[in-house]
């Protein structure tokens, strides 16, 4: 699973912070950070779920 | 596409008696397309009930959120508040890329970090709202006493309003929302001395600074003086009685089932069954726009229904059951798309500490009358109760 985010996109609505904490984070600016671009298969539902729960379609998340 | 002409529905009104959400949106989601009604004014416009169809609608870059547009639904009156188009920096009503310079300078105040640093204000005023309420005997008006109080002070704290202010930030935000106990000219009044209150205080942190977020905002220059007002106003409007109503409804929710309390889960479950703010992401086309299928036209009204949206079965299971255990959160009680909700965490963290230190503090709460008696709100935009009567 590789993860990219569009921070241009972000409205910081903290939904992927709140969904997978290890795998995103939010910046000074509130906006998406992410942790670990290759998460372990542990957090791959939570991070699927992070980018479906994205208000402004702002993660893609591919599967390898 | 769908050829034939659907049939019209009466406007979504909540009606007394009558359980909410409504059974008649269950048939709404079945039929094909979108769906028809008229608003009390005569414009038809399209209601949306699925959830992948108010998703869809609310990230639409051809649906517009601005009021001012042609064929834009307005349902209500503002309460009091002057609308957008008296009021600059009225940001829920811009669409991108207008509306992105507000959020963005906003966006800081409110991540998950910051929202966590503040819980130990929120319980401290949630301590100080039982000890007040204890100490007053041994039953309360929830909602005039604690619901509507808990989310006015912790704005309060967050705005830096002096704490000498609060009773009387307190009491004229209770008025402005409390539509059965206030009179329109007590509503007028009061949305009129928060406005020149809270001009006031940006004038006052524009000269002598603070630790708080009017000072941070002013700080990083995007945001006007003038503006100010009604960026704080729109806080104190979307952050108020949305937060009051879903401690409101969830307390009762817990004391229905309570196996249910001490689940923090119980929150984001809260959010999705009783989903208050049903009527209120309003949008109007700006262009031809296709959703689920169905053509909505440049110039008309969209109303996707929140409640709708989180009572379809397709998208959770046993939708009309309260079950915090569930592992959907895909509910768009917060609305979805740029406009969804900013102080989010704010309130989950809100619901969060009320919940836990209400039943830890008051192990014996119960209703003060039998359930099928609570007044809930059919009359204003907001789902709700006007009285929460309790005892312990």
């Amino acid at each position: 699973m590789r993860i990219t985010v569009d921070s241009d996109r972000c409205v910081g609505a903290g939904q992927c912070v709140l969904s997978a904490p290890d795998v995103f984070d939010q910046d000074e600016d509130g906006l998406v950070v992410v942790l670990d671009p290759r998460p372990a298969p542990g957090e791959h539902d939570v991070v699927q779920q992070a980018g479906d729960l994205c208000p402004a379609h702002a993660i893609t998340v591919n599967e390898d | 596409m769908t050829g034939t002409e659907p049939k019209t529905v009466p406007f979504p009104l909540r009606v007394p008696g009558e359980p909410f959400p409504p059974p008649r949106y269950e048939e709404y989601r079945r039929r094909e397309g979108l769906v028809p009604t008229q608003l009390p004014n005569g414009n038809r416009v399209w209601l949306v009930t699925r959830h992948t169809e108010v998703r869809a609608v609310l990230t639409s870059k051809k649906i517009s959120a601005n009021p001012d547009r042609e064929g834009f639904p307005h349902i209500s009156d503002t309460m009091g508040v002057p609308r957008q188009e008296q009021i600059p920096g009225w940001f829920v009503g811009l669409d991108s890329p207008e509306h992105d310079r507000f959020r963005k300078a906003l966006i800081p105040e409110f991540t998950v970090r910051r929202v966590r640093a503040m819980r130990p204000a929120i319980e401290r005023t949630v301590d100080e709202l039982i000890d007040t309420m204890l100490a007053a005997g041994n039953s309360a008006d929830l909602v005039a006493d604690f619901a509507l109080p808990v989310p006015s002070l912790v704005i309060s704290t967050l705005l830096g309003i002096p704490p000498v202010d609060r009773d009387f930030f307190e009491s004229r935000t209770r008025t402005l929302v409390s539509i059965r106990t206030s009179t329109e000219q007590q509503r007028d009044t009061a949305a009129k001395e928060l406005l020149r209150y809270i001009n006031r205080l940006v004038g006052i942190k524009a000269q002598w600074p603070g630790d708080d977020l009017i000072t941070r905002l002013l700080a990083t220059g995007s945001i006007s003086v003038q503006e100010m007002t009604g960026v704080l106003m729109l806080l104190l409007i979307a952050g108020h009685e949305t937060t009051a109503n879903n401690i409101a409804l969830g307390v009762v929710t817990l004391l229905l089932n309570p196996q249910w309390v001490g689940d923090q889960r119980a929150v984001e479950e809260t959010l999705r069954f009783h989903s208050v703010a049903d009527l209120v992401s309003l949008r109007v086309a700006v262009e031809d726009v296709e959703i689920g299928g169905h053509l909505i036209r440049a110039g008309e009204g969209v109303i996707p229904l929140a409640a709708a949206a989180n009572h379809d079965e397709s998208a959770f299971a046993c939708p009309h059951a309260f079950d915090p255990a569930r592992t959907e959160r895909h509910h768009v009680a917060f609305g979805y798309g740029v406009h969804q909700c900013l102080g989010q965490n704010l309130v989950r963290t809100e619901m969060e500490i009320v919940y836990r230190r209400l039943f830890e503090r008051i192990p014996t709460l119960e209703l003060a009358v039998p359930v099928e008696e609570l007044p809930l709100k059919y009359d204003g935009v907001l789902y709700g109760l006007h009285e929460l009567p309790v005892r312990w």
